[in-house]
Protein backbone atom coordinates (compact mmCIF):
# COMPACT_ATOMS: atom_id res chain seq x y z
CA UNK A 1 0.00 0.00 0.00
CA UNK A 2 1.34 3.39 -0.96
CA UNK A 3 2.08 6.07 1.58
CA UNK A 4 -0.88 8.29 0.55
CA UNK A 5 -3.21 5.30 0.78
CA UNK A 6 -1.94 4.42 4.24
CA UNK A 7 -2.31 7.98 5.43
CA UNK A 8 -5.81 8.17 4.00
CA UNK A 9 -6.77 4.90 5.69
CA UNK A 10 -5.37 6.10 8.98
CA UNK A 11 -7.25 9.39 8.78
CA UNK A 12 -10.51 7.65 7.91
CA UNK A 13 -10.09 5.19 10.75
CA UNK A 14 -9.35 8.01 13.17
CA UNK A 15 -12.40 9.97 12.05
CA UNK A 16 -14.55 6.85 12.38
CA UNK A 17 -13.44 6.37 15.97
CA UNK A 18 -14.07 10.04 16.77
CA UNK A 19 -17.52 9.84 15.17
CA UNK A 20 -18.31 6.75 17.21
CA UNK A 21 -17.28 8.40 20.45
CA UNK A 22 -19.29 11.51 19.65
CA UNK A 23 -22.34 9.41 18.80
CA UNK A 24 -22.17 7.55 22.10
CA UNK A 25 -21.59 10.76 24.04
CA UNK A 26 -24.41 12.68 22.42
CA UNK A 27 -26.90 9.88 21.97
CA UNK A 28 -26.61 8.08 25.30
CA UNK A 29 -24.92 10.42 27.71
CA UNK A 30 -25.92 13.84 26.47
CA UNK A 31 -29.58 13.11 25.92
CA UNK A 32 -32.14 13.21 28.67
CA UNK A 33 -35.91 13.17 28.78
CA UNK A 34 -37.71 16.48 28.43
CA UNK A 35 -38.46 18.46 31.58
CA UNK A 36 -42.09 19.27 32.26
CA UNK A 37 -41.96 22.67 33.88
CA UNK A 38 -44.81 23.22 36.36
CA UNK A 39 -43.22 26.32 37.83
CA UNK A 40 -45.26 28.91 35.87
CA UNK A 41 -48.47 27.11 36.83
CA UNK A 42 -48.07 27.50 40.59
CA UNK A 43 -50.49 29.81 42.32
CA UNK A 44 -51.34 30.51 45.94
CA UNK A 45 -48.26 28.61 47.08
CA UNK A 46 -49.45 25.42 45.43
CA UNK A 47 -48.91 23.54 42.20
CA UNK A 48 -50.63 20.45 40.81
CA UNK A 49 -48.52 17.72 39.21
CA UNK A 50 -49.98 14.77 37.28
CA UNK A 51 -48.23 11.47 36.61
CA UNK A 52 -49.29 8.01 35.52
CA UNK A 53 -47.75 4.56 35.62
CA UNK A 54 -48.14 2.24 32.67
CA UNK A 55 -47.46 -1.49 32.37
CA UNK A 56 -45.82 -0.91 29.00
CA UNK A 57 -44.24 1.80 26.88
CA UNK A 58 -45.70 1.39 23.45
CA UNK A 59 -44.58 4.86 22.42
CA UNK A 60 -40.91 3.82 22.48
CA UNK A 61 -38.77 1.00 21.15
CA UNK A 62 -39.03 -0.64 24.59
CA UNK A 63 -42.69 -1.63 24.54
CA UNK A 64 -42.38 -4.19 27.35
CA UNK A 65 -40.86 -1.76 29.83
CA UNK A 66 -43.01 -0.32 32.60
CA UNK A 67 -42.88 3.42 32.81
CA UNK A 68 -44.08 6.70 34.22
CA UNK A 69 -45.62 9.47 32.13
CA UNK A 70 -45.98 13.12 33.14
CA UNK A 71 -48.75 15.38 31.94
CA UNK A 72 -47.70 18.53 30.15
CA UNK A 73 -49.21 21.36 32.24
CA UNK A 74 -49.99 23.45 29.15
CA UNK A 75 -51.24 20.97 26.55
CA UNK A 76 -52.52 18.37 29.04
CA UNK A 77 -50.91 15.73 26.86
CA UNK A 78 -49.10 12.82 28.52
CA UNK A 79 -45.38 13.04 27.81
CA UNK A 80 -42.99 10.14 28.13
CA UNK A 81 -40.61 11.64 30.68
CA UNK A 82 -39.78 11.49 34.36
CA UNK A 83 -38.25 14.94 34.68
CA UNK A 84 -40.29 17.79 36.06
CA UNK A 85 -39.73 21.16 37.67
CA UNK A 86 -41.60 22.80 40.54
CA UNK A 87 -41.02 25.99 42.52
CA UNK A 88 -39.31 26.02 45.91
CA UNK A 89 -41.21 26.34 49.18
CA UNK A 90 -44.42 25.28 47.50
CA UNK A 91 -47.07 22.72 48.29
CA UNK A 92 -47.00 20.14 45.52
CA UNK A 93 -50.28 18.30 45.00
CA UNK A 94 -49.46 15.11 43.13
CA UNK A 95 -51.95 12.89 41.35
CA UNK A 96 -50.74 9.53 40.08
CA UNK A 97 -52.96 7.42 37.85
CA UNK A 98 -51.79 3.89 38.53
CA UNK A 99 -52.48 1.71 35.52
CA UNK A 100 -50.09 -1.16 36.32
CA UNK A 101 -50.86 -4.39 38.18
CA UNK A 102 -49.76 -5.41 41.65
CA UNK A 103 -46.33 -6.67 42.66
CA UNK A 104 -44.97 -7.38 46.16
CA UNK A 105 -42.40 -4.93 47.43
CA UNK A 106 -38.93 -6.36 47.70
CA UNK A 107 -38.60 -4.57 51.02
CA UNK A 108 -41.96 -4.26 52.79
CA UNK A 109 -40.62 -1.18 54.59
CA UNK A 110 -41.42 0.83 51.47
CA UNK A 111 -45.08 -0.01 51.99
CA UNK A 112 -45.28 2.84 54.49
CA UNK A 113 -46.24 6.31 53.32
CA UNK A 114 -43.71 8.87 54.55
CA UNK A 115 -42.93 12.48 53.85
CA UNK A 116 -46.38 13.49 52.64
CA UNK A 117 -48.66 15.85 54.48
CA UNK A 118 -50.24 13.75 57.18
CA UNK A 119 -48.07 10.81 56.13
CA UNK A 120 -50.97 9.47 54.08
CA UNK A 121 -52.00 9.14 50.46
CA UNK A 122 -55.59 9.24 49.27
CA UNK A 123 -56.59 6.41 47.00
CA UNK A 124 -59.57 5.90 44.73
CA UNK A 125 -60.05 2.69 42.77
CA UNK A 126 -61.53 2.55 39.27
CA UNK A 127 -62.75 -0.93 38.41
CA UNK A 128 -63.48 -0.20 34.77
CA UNK A 129 -66.89 1.24 35.48
CA UNK A 130 -66.96 3.38 38.60
CA UNK A 131 -64.60 5.15 40.97
CA UNK A 132 -64.61 4.30 44.65
CA UNK A 133 -64.54 7.04 47.24
CA UNK A 134 -61.06 8.38 47.94
CA UNK A 135 -59.74 7.07 51.26
CA UNK A 136 -56.56 7.93 53.17
CA UNK A 137 -54.03 5.10 53.51
CA UNK A 138 -50.82 5.16 55.56
CA UNK A 139 -49.32 1.75 54.77
CA UNK A 140 -49.78 -1.22 52.44
CA UNK A 141 -49.19 -4.91 53.01
CA UNK A 142 -48.14 -5.98 49.54
CA UNK A 143 -47.46 -9.53 50.72
CA UNK A 144 -50.91 -10.30 52.00
CA UNK A 145 -52.84 -8.25 49.48
CA UNK A 146 -52.66 -7.35 45.84
CA UNK A 147 -52.27 -3.71 46.68
CA UNK A 148 -49.12 -2.02 45.36
CA UNK A 149 -47.75 -1.63 41.85
CA UNK A 150 -44.83 0.81 42.17
CA UNK A 151 -43.54 3.49 44.49
CA UNK A 152 -42.83 7.17 44.01
CA UNK A 153 -39.94 7.97 46.32
CA UNK A 154 -37.71 11.01 46.72
CA UNK A 155 -35.12 9.79 49.24
CA UNK A 156 -33.59 13.25 49.59
CA UNK A 157 -36.86 14.54 51.02
CA UNK A 158 -37.79 11.41 52.95
CA UNK A 159 -40.78 11.01 50.65
CA UNK A 160 -42.09 7.51 49.94
CA UNK A 161 -45.47 6.84 48.36
CA UNK A 162 -46.51 3.31 47.40
CA UNK A 163 -48.67 3.54 44.30
CA UNK A 164 -51.80 1.52 44.95
CA UNK A 165 -52.79 -1.03 42.34
CA UNK A 166 -56.04 -2.53 41.13
CA UNK A 167 -56.87 -5.37 43.49
CA UNK A 168 -58.88 -8.05 41.71
CA UNK A 169 -57.89 -10.77 39.30
CA UNK A 170 -60.03 -9.50 36.47
CA UNK A 171 -58.72 -5.97 36.86
CA UNK A 172 -55.10 -7.08 36.96
CA UNK A 173 -55.57 -9.30 33.93
CA UNK A 174 -57.24 -6.53 31.94
CA UNK A 175 -54.80 -3.71 32.34
CA UNK A 176 -54.31 -0.91 29.90
CA UNK A 177 -52.42 -2.21 26.88
CA UNK A 178 -51.50 0.95 25.01
CA UNK A 179 -49.59 3.82 26.53
CA UNK A 180 -50.22 6.46 27.60
CA UNK A 181 -53.22 4.92 29.27
CA UNK A 182 -55.82 7.58 28.66
CA UNK A 183 -58.14 5.03 27.21
CA UNK A 184 -57.80 1.40 26.33
CA UNK A 185 -57.67 1.55 22.58
CA UNK A 186 -59.17 -1.87 22.12
CA UNK A 187 -62.39 -1.00 23.87
CA UNK A 188 -62.33 2.74 23.88
CA UNK A 189 -62.91 2.74 27.63
CA UNK A 190 -60.69 3.49 30.58
CA UNK A 191 -58.81 0.49 31.90
CA UNK A 192 -58.87 -0.39 35.62
CA UNK A 193 -56.57 1.87 37.57
CA UNK A 194 -56.09 3.75 40.81
CA UNK A 195 -56.04 7.46 41.52
CA UNK A 196 -53.39 8.25 44.13
CA UNK A 197 -53.27 11.75 45.57
CA UNK A 198 -50.83 13.24 48.07
CA UNK A 199 -49.15 16.52 48.88
CA UNK A 200 -45.72 17.52 50.07
CA UNK A 201 -43.71 20.72 50.50
CA UNK A 202 -40.70 21.48 48.38
CA UNK A 203 -37.67 22.78 50.26
CA UNK A 204 -37.04 26.51 50.54
CA UNK A 205 -33.77 26.21 48.70
CA UNK A 206 -33.57 25.04 45.13
CA UNK A 207 -31.93 21.87 44.00
CA UNK A 208 -32.28 18.70 42.00
CA UNK A 209 -33.82 15.71 43.71
CA UNK A 210 -33.78 12.27 42.18
CA UNK A 211 -36.81 10.08 42.52
CA UNK A 212 -37.30 6.44 41.84
CA UNK A 213 -39.48 3.36 42.19
CA UNK A 214 -38.42 0.98 44.96
CA UNK A 215 -40.06 -2.06 43.40
CA UNK A 216 -37.47 -3.64 41.11
CA UNK A 217 -39.78 -3.83 38.13
CA UNK A 218 -37.31 -4.35 35.32
CA UNK A 219 -38.76 -7.65 34.25
CA UNK A 220 -36.24 -9.93 32.54
CA UNK A 221 -33.25 -8.20 34.10
CA UNK A 222 -31.12 -9.48 36.95
CA UNK A 223 -33.21 -9.17 40.11
CA UNK A 224 -35.45 -6.76 38.25
CA UNK A 225 -33.02 -3.90 38.66
CA UNK A 226 -32.04 -3.22 35.07
CA UNK A 227 -33.89 -1.81 32.10
CA UNK A 228 -36.58 0.66 33.13
CA UNK A 229 -35.25 0.80 36.71
CA UNK A 230 -31.98 2.25 35.54
CA UNK A 231 -33.04 4.34 32.59
CA UNK A 232 -34.12 7.99 32.90
CA UNK A 233 -37.61 8.47 31.55
CA UNK A 234 -39.03 5.18 32.80
CA UNK A 235 -39.05 4.33 36.52
CA UNK A 236 -36.70 6.97 37.83
CA UNK A 237 -36.18 10.64 37.22
CA UNK A 238 -35.47 14.02 38.68
CA UNK A 239 -37.45 16.79 40.29
CA UNK A 240 -35.92 20.21 39.84
CA UNK A 241 -36.85 22.60 42.61
CA UNK A 242 -36.44 26.15 41.34
CA UNK A 243 -35.75 28.81 43.96
CA UNK B 1 27.83 15.97 37.82
CA UNK B 2 30.65 17.72 36.11
CA UNK B 3 33.52 15.55 37.35
CA UNK B 4 36.16 14.38 34.91
CA UNK B 5 35.77 10.68 34.14
CA UNK B 6 39.51 10.20 34.03
CA UNK B 7 39.96 11.58 37.51
CA UNK B 8 36.78 10.99 39.51
CA UNK B 9 36.17 13.16 42.52
CA UNK B 10 36.20 11.45 45.91
CA UNK B 11 32.81 10.41 47.22
CA UNK B 12 31.15 13.11 49.25
CA UNK B 13 33.36 15.92 48.05
CA UNK B 14 32.88 18.06 44.97
CA UNK B 15 33.33 21.59 43.83
CA UNK B 16 35.48 23.78 46.01
CA UNK B 17 35.98 20.99 48.51
CA UNK B 18 32.37 21.18 49.67
CA UNK B 19 31.40 17.93 51.33
CA UNK B 20 28.02 17.35 49.67
CA UNK B 21 27.42 14.01 51.31
CA UNK B 22 27.90 15.41 54.78
CA UNK B 23 25.81 18.48 54.06
CA UNK B 24 23.03 16.35 52.63
CA UNK B 25 23.09 13.97 55.57
CA UNK B 26 22.99 16.75 58.15
CA UNK B 27 20.27 18.67 56.38
CA UNK B 28 18.28 15.49 55.85
CA UNK B 29 18.40 14.56 59.53
CA UNK B 30 17.40 18.05 60.67
CA UNK B 31 14.62 18.50 58.11
CA UNK B 32 13.31 15.00 58.68
CA UNK B 33 13.14 15.51 62.42
CA UNK B 34 11.28 18.79 62.03
CA UNK B 35 8.90 17.48 59.37
CA UNK B 36 8.18 14.25 61.28
CA UNK B 37 7.13 16.27 64.31
CA UNK B 38 4.95 18.50 62.14
CA UNK B 39 3.35 15.56 60.32
CA UNK B 40 2.57 13.62 63.48
CA UNK B 41 1.54 16.36 65.87
CA UNK B 42 0.28 19.19 63.65
CA UNK B 43 -1.11 17.54 60.52
CA UNK B 44 -1.89 14.18 62.12
CA UNK B 45 -4.95 15.19 64.16
CA UNK B 46 -6.56 16.50 60.97
CA UNK B 47 -5.95 13.43 58.87
CA UNK B 48 -8.96 11.38 57.76
CA UNK B 49 -11.19 9.84 58.91
CA UNK B 50 -10.96 11.73 62.23
CA UNK B 51 -11.59 10.27 65.63
CA UNK B 52 -15.37 10.02 65.98
CA UNK B 53 -15.05 6.32 66.78
CA UNK B 54 -12.34 4.04 68.08
CA UNK B 55 -11.93 2.47 64.64
CA UNK B 56 -11.65 5.89 63.00
CA UNK B 57 -9.09 6.96 65.58
CA UNK B 58 -7.20 3.74 64.98
CA UNK B 59 -7.13 4.40 61.25
CA UNK B 60 -6.03 7.97 61.82
CA UNK B 61 -3.20 6.73 64.04
CA UNK B 62 -2.12 4.28 61.34
CA UNK B 63 -2.07 7.02 58.73
CA UNK B 64 -0.12 9.27 61.09
CA UNK B 65 2.47 6.56 61.68
CA UNK B 66 2.78 5.70 57.99
CA UNK B 67 2.95 9.37 57.09
CA UNK B 68 5.67 9.96 59.66
CA UNK B 69 7.66 6.98 58.40
CA UNK B 70 7.32 8.21 54.82
CA UNK B 71 8.35 11.74 55.70
CA UNK B 72 12.15 11.16 55.81
CA UNK B 73 11.95 9.40 52.47
CA UNK B 74 10.06 12.27 50.87
CA UNK B 75 12.35 14.82 52.50
CA UNK B 76 15.40 12.93 51.27
CA UNK B 77 14.15 12.75 47.69
CA UNK B 78 13.18 16.42 47.60
CA UNK B 79 16.39 17.51 49.30
CA UNK B 80 18.55 15.52 46.90
CA UNK B 81 16.53 16.85 43.97
CA UNK B 82 16.93 20.45 45.13
CA UNK B 83 20.61 19.99 45.89
CA UNK B 84 21.24 18.55 42.43
CA UNK B 85 19.38 21.39 40.77
CA UNK B 86 21.30 23.96 42.77
CA UNK B 87 24.88 22.67 42.94
CA UNK B 88 25.26 19.96 40.35
CA UNK B 89 24.08 21.82 37.31
CA UNK B 90 25.94 21.13 34.10
CA UNK B 91 28.22 23.99 33.20
CA UNK B 92 28.13 25.45 29.67
CA UNK B 93 30.34 23.44 27.35
CA UNK B 94 30.86 20.66 29.85
CA UNK B 95 29.82 17.40 28.15
CA UNK B 96 31.78 14.98 30.32
CA UNK B 97 30.09 12.09 32.03
CA UNK B 98 29.90 11.47 35.73
CA UNK B 99 32.23 9.12 37.54
CA UNK B 100 31.13 5.47 37.21
CA UNK B 101 30.05 3.58 40.30
CA UNK B 102 30.82 -0.13 40.38
CA UNK B 103 28.91 -1.32 43.36
CA UNK B 104 29.23 -0.75 47.05
CA UNK B 105 28.63 -3.73 49.27
CA UNK B 106 28.14 -1.63 52.37
CA UNK B 107 25.46 0.48 50.74
CA UNK B 108 23.73 -2.60 49.30
CA UNK B 109 23.67 -4.42 52.62
CA UNK B 110 22.48 -1.33 54.40
CA UNK B 111 19.74 -0.75 51.81
CA UNK B 112 18.45 -4.33 51.93
CA UNK B 113 18.60 -4.46 55.71
CA UNK B 114 16.81 -1.18 56.27
CA UNK B 115 14.08 -1.74 53.68
CA UNK B 116 13.51 -5.30 54.91
CA UNK B 117 13.22 -4.08 58.46
CA UNK B 118 10.73 -1.41 57.41
CA UNK B 119 8.59 -3.85 55.41
CA UNK B 120 8.58 -6.50 58.12
CA UNK B 121 7.95 -3.90 60.79
CA UNK B 122 5.00 -2.54 58.87
CA UNK B 123 3.63 -6.05 58.42
CA UNK B 124 3.72 -6.62 62.17
CA UNK B 125 2.36 -3.13 62.85
CA UNK B 126 -0.45 -3.56 60.29
CA UNK B 127 -1.44 -6.95 61.63
CA UNK B 128 -1.55 -5.65 65.19
CA UNK B 129 -3.56 -2.62 64.12
CA UNK B 130 -6.06 -4.87 62.38
CA UNK B 131 -6.50 -7.25 65.30
CA UNK B 132 -6.38 -4.90 68.29
CA UNK B 133 -9.30 -2.64 67.29
CA UNK B 134 -11.49 -5.65 66.34
CA UNK B 135 -11.09 -5.50 62.62
CA UNK B 136 -10.45 -1.75 62.56
CA UNK B 137 -13.96 -1.03 61.33
CA UNK B 138 -13.72 -3.30 58.31
CA UNK B 139 -16.16 -6.02 57.37
CA UNK B 140 -15.03 -9.36 58.81
CA UNK B 141 -17.52 -11.60 57.05
CA UNK B 142 -20.26 -13.66 58.70
CA UNK B 143 -17.93 -15.28 61.27
CA UNK B 144 -15.84 -12.44 62.68
CA UNK B 145 -12.59 -13.48 64.30
CA UNK B 146 -11.95 -10.30 66.23
CA UNK B 147 -14.64 -8.86 68.48
CA UNK B 148 -14.50 -5.82 70.75
CA UNK B 149 -12.94 -6.80 74.05
CA UNK B 150 -15.35 -7.22 76.92
CA UNK B 151 -18.49 -7.50 74.79
CA UNK B 152 -20.90 -10.35 74.36
CA UNK B 153 -24.10 -10.92 72.45
CA UNK B 154 -26.12 -11.55 75.57
CA UNK B 155 -29.44 -10.79 73.92
CA UNK B 156 -30.63 -10.33 70.37
CA UNK B 157 -33.94 -8.93 71.52
CA UNK B 158 -33.08 -6.28 74.09
CA UNK B 159 -30.36 -3.78 74.83
CA UNK B 160 -29.63 -1.16 77.42
CA UNK B 161 -26.68 1.22 77.82
CA UNK B 162 -23.72 0.40 80.00
CA UNK B 163 -23.89 -3.37 79.64
CA UNK B 164 -21.55 -5.78 77.91
CA UNK B 165 -24.37 -6.68 75.55
CA UNK B 166 -23.34 -5.26 72.20
CA UNK B 167 -25.79 -3.11 70.23
CA UNK B 168 -26.89 -4.80 67.01
CA UNK B 169 -27.63 -2.68 63.95
CA UNK B 170 -28.48 -4.29 60.66
CA UNK B 171 -27.53 -2.33 57.56
CA UNK B 172 -29.59 -3.18 54.47
CA UNK B 173 -28.46 -1.94 51.07
CA UNK B 174 -30.88 -1.72 48.17
CA UNK B 175 -30.88 0.22 44.96
CA UNK B 176 -30.56 3.04 45.94
CA UNK B 177 -30.98 3.59 49.64
CA UNK B 178 -29.79 2.39 53.03
CA UNK B 179 -32.20 1.19 55.68
CA UNK B 180 -31.36 0.05 59.20
CA UNK B 181 -32.98 -2.51 61.46
CA UNK B 182 -32.64 -2.59 65.23
CA UNK B 183 -33.44 -6.18 66.30
CA UNK B 184 -33.04 -5.38 70.00
CA UNK B 185 -35.85 -2.83 69.74
CA UNK B 186 -38.53 -4.94 68.16
CA UNK B 187 -36.82 -5.16 64.78
CA UNK B 188 -38.06 -1.86 63.44
CA UNK B 189 -36.59 -0.63 60.16
CA UNK B 190 -35.81 2.99 59.39
CA UNK B 191 -33.80 5.21 57.10
CA UNK B 192 -32.25 6.90 60.15
CA UNK B 193 -29.00 5.63 61.64
CA UNK B 194 -28.69 6.66 65.27
CA UNK B 195 -25.96 5.34 67.57
CA UNK B 196 -25.20 5.85 71.28
CA UNK B 197 -21.84 7.31 72.22
CA UNK B 198 -19.23 5.12 73.92
CA UNK B 199 -21.22 1.94 73.32
CA UNK B 200 -19.80 -0.85 71.13
CA UNK B 201 -21.86 -1.44 68.00
CA UNK B 202 -22.06 -4.49 65.77
CA UNK B 203 -23.09 -3.73 62.19
CA UNK B 204 -24.63 -6.64 60.32
CA UNK B 205 -24.34 -5.55 56.71
CA UNK B 206 -26.30 -7.18 53.88
CA UNK B 207 -28.02 -6.34 50.61
CA UNK B 208 -31.35 -7.05 48.99
CA UNK B 209 -30.09 -6.88 45.43
CA UNK B 210 -26.62 -6.12 44.11
CA UNK B 211 -23.31 -5.52 45.87
CA UNK B 212 -23.18 -2.25 47.79
CA UNK B 213 -20.62 -1.08 50.34
CA UNK B 214 -21.56 0.50 53.64
CA UNK B 215 -19.11 3.30 54.34
CA UNK B 216 -19.70 5.33 57.48
CA UNK B 217 -16.84 7.69 56.75
CA UNK B 218 -16.29 9.53 60.04
CA UNK B 219 -16.78 6.29 61.98
CA UNK B 220 -14.09 4.54 59.97
CA UNK B 221 -16.47 1.70 59.18
CA UNK B 222 -16.56 0.13 55.76
CA UNK B 223 -18.11 -3.22 54.91
CA UNK B 224 -19.36 -4.62 51.63
CA UNK B 225 -23.08 -5.34 51.47
CA UNK B 226 -23.57 -8.58 49.57
CA UNK B 227 -26.90 -10.29 48.94
CA UNK B 228 -27.29 -13.44 51.04
CA UNK B 229 -24.21 -12.58 53.12
CA UNK B 230 -23.99 -11.11 56.62
CA UNK B 231 -20.85 -8.99 56.79
CA UNK B 232 -20.03 -8.01 60.38
CA UNK B 233 -18.14 -4.88 61.36
CA UNK B 234 -17.55 -3.31 64.78
CA UNK B 235 -16.96 0.14 66.11
CA UNK B 236 -17.41 2.20 69.25
CA UNK B 237 -18.41 5.84 68.67
CA UNK B 238 -16.36 8.18 70.85
CA UNK B 239 -17.87 11.56 70.09
CA UNK B 240 -21.39 12.77 69.42
CA UNK B 241 -22.17 14.35 66.09
CA UNK B 242 -23.21 13.67 62.54
CA UNK B 243 -21.48 11.35 60.11
CA UNK B 244 -22.06 10.57 56.47
CA UNK B 245 -22.93 7.15 55.09
CA UNK B 246 -22.09 6.47 51.47
CA UNK B 247 -22.20 3.51 49.14
CA UNK B 248 -18.66 2.70 48.09
CA UNK B 249 -19.40 0.08 45.46
CA UNK B 250 -20.65 1.10 42.03
CA UNK B 251 -24.19 -0.22 42.19
CA UNK B 252 -26.17 1.39 39.38
CA UNK B 253 -27.24 4.69 37.96
CA UNK B 254 -28.03 6.34 41.32
CA UNK B 255 -24.96 4.99 43.08
CA UNK B 256 -23.67 8.51 43.53
CA UNK B 257 -26.89 9.55 45.25
CA UNK B 258 -26.92 6.58 47.61
CA UNK B 259 -25.96 8.35 50.80
CA UNK B 260 -27.50 9.68 53.95
CA UNK B 261 -26.43 10.88 57.37
CA UNK B 262 -26.18 9.15 60.69
CA UNK B 263 -25.78 10.62 64.14
CA UNK B 264 -24.02 9.68 67.34
CA UNK B 265 -26.00 10.83 70.36
CA UNK B 266 -25.96 10.37 74.12
CA UNK B 267 -27.23 7.15 75.66
CA UNK B 268 -30.39 8.80 76.92
CA UNK B 269 -31.10 10.48 73.58
CA UNK B 270 -30.57 7.19 71.79
CA UNK B 271 -32.92 5.32 74.08
CA UNK B 272 -35.57 7.99 73.67
CA UNK B 273 -35.22 7.92 69.89
CA UNK B 274 -35.26 4.13 69.73
CA UNK B 275 -38.37 3.80 71.87
CA UNK B 276 -40.22 6.53 69.99
CA UNK B 277 -39.27 5.17 66.59
CA UNK B 278 -40.26 1.68 67.64
CA UNK B 279 -43.70 2.97 68.54
CA UNK B 280 -44.08 5.15 65.47
CA UNK B 281 -43.10 2.35 63.10
CA UNK B 282 -45.00 -0.44 64.82
CA UNK B 283 -47.55 -0.67 62.01
CA UNK B 284 -44.96 -1.16 59.28
CA UNK B 285 -42.75 -3.35 61.47
CA UNK B 286 -45.55 -5.91 61.45
CA UNK B 287 -45.26 -6.09 57.68
CA UNK B 288 -41.54 -6.78 57.71
CA UNK B 289 -40.18 -10.31 57.47
CA UNK B 290 -38.88 -11.71 60.77
CA UNK B 291 -35.47 -10.35 61.61
CA UNK B 292 -32.77 -12.41 59.93
CA UNK B 293 -29.13 -11.88 59.11
CA UNK B 294 -29.86 -12.03 55.37
CA UNK B 295 -32.94 -11.77 53.21
CA UNK B 296 -33.44 -13.52 49.91
CA UNK B 297 -36.24 -11.77 48.06
CA UNK B 298 -36.97 -14.94 46.12
CA UNK B 299 -37.49 -16.83 49.36
CA UNK B 300 -39.38 -14.35 51.51
CA UNK B 301 -42.40 -16.22 52.66
CA UNK B 302 -45.62 -15.26 50.98
CA UNK B 303 -43.76 -13.32 48.31
CA UNK B 304 -45.99 -13.32 45.30
CA UNK B 305 -48.23 -15.83 47.01
CA UNK B 306 -51.24 -13.63 46.81
CA UNK B 307 -50.52 -12.94 43.18
CA UNK B 308 -50.13 -16.62 42.39
CA UNK B 309 -53.32 -17.42 44.24
CA UNK B 310 -55.04 -14.77 42.21
CA UNK B 311 -53.72 -16.36 39.06
CA UNK B 312 -52.13 -13.19 37.79
CA UNK B 313 -50.26 -13.57 34.56
CA UNK B 314 -48.41 -10.28 34.53
CA UNK B 315 -46.19 -9.13 37.38
CA UNK B 316 -46.45 -10.63 40.84
CA UNK B 317 -43.12 -12.09 41.81
CA UNK B 318 -42.05 -12.37 38.20
CA UNK B 319 -39.64 -9.53 38.73
CA UNK B 320 -37.74 -11.62 41.25
CA UNK B 321 -37.17 -14.58 38.99
CA UNK B 322 -33.71 -15.93 39.91
CA UNK B 323 -33.39 -17.23 36.35
CA UNK B 324 -33.22 -13.67 35.05
CA UNK B 325 -31.55 -12.41 33.04
CA UNK B 326 -32.30 -15.14 30.56
CA UNK B 327 -29.37 -13.99 28.44
CA UNK B 328 -26.60 -13.12 30.92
Amino acid sequence: MSLPARVTTLVIAFLAVVAGVLFVALHFIGSQPPVEDYTPYASGGQVNVFLQTDPQTTVTDKPDWVTYFIQDPQTKQWVHTTYFAVPANTKVNVTILGYDGCTPLRNPYWGKVTGTMGNVENVSYFNGKTYSASTPISSFNSYAQCSVQHTFAIPGLGLNVPVASPTTVSENNNLCSVSPCVADNSSGALAPHTVVKFSFMTPKAGGTFRWQCFIPCGGGYLDGNGGPMGTPGYMMGQMEVQA
Amino acid sequence: MAADASSPAPAGATDGGRRDGLWLAVLWVILSAVCCVLVYFVWGPHLPPGDQSNSAASQQFDIKVLGTIATPVIVGVLLYFGWALTFWRQKPGDETDAAPIHGNARIQVTWITVTSAIVLGLAVFGTYELIAPAGAGGGEGPQPIWKPAGTVTASDTSWSPGTKNILQVQVIGQQWAWTYRYPQFGGFETTQLELPVNEPVQFNVTSLDVIHSFWAYQLGVKADANPDVNNVAYTTPQHTGQFVVRCDELCGIWHGAMYNYGEVVSDSAFMTWAQQTRTQLAAVTKLLPPYALTYDPTDISNLGKVNQQLGLTGAGGGYYNPADPEQP
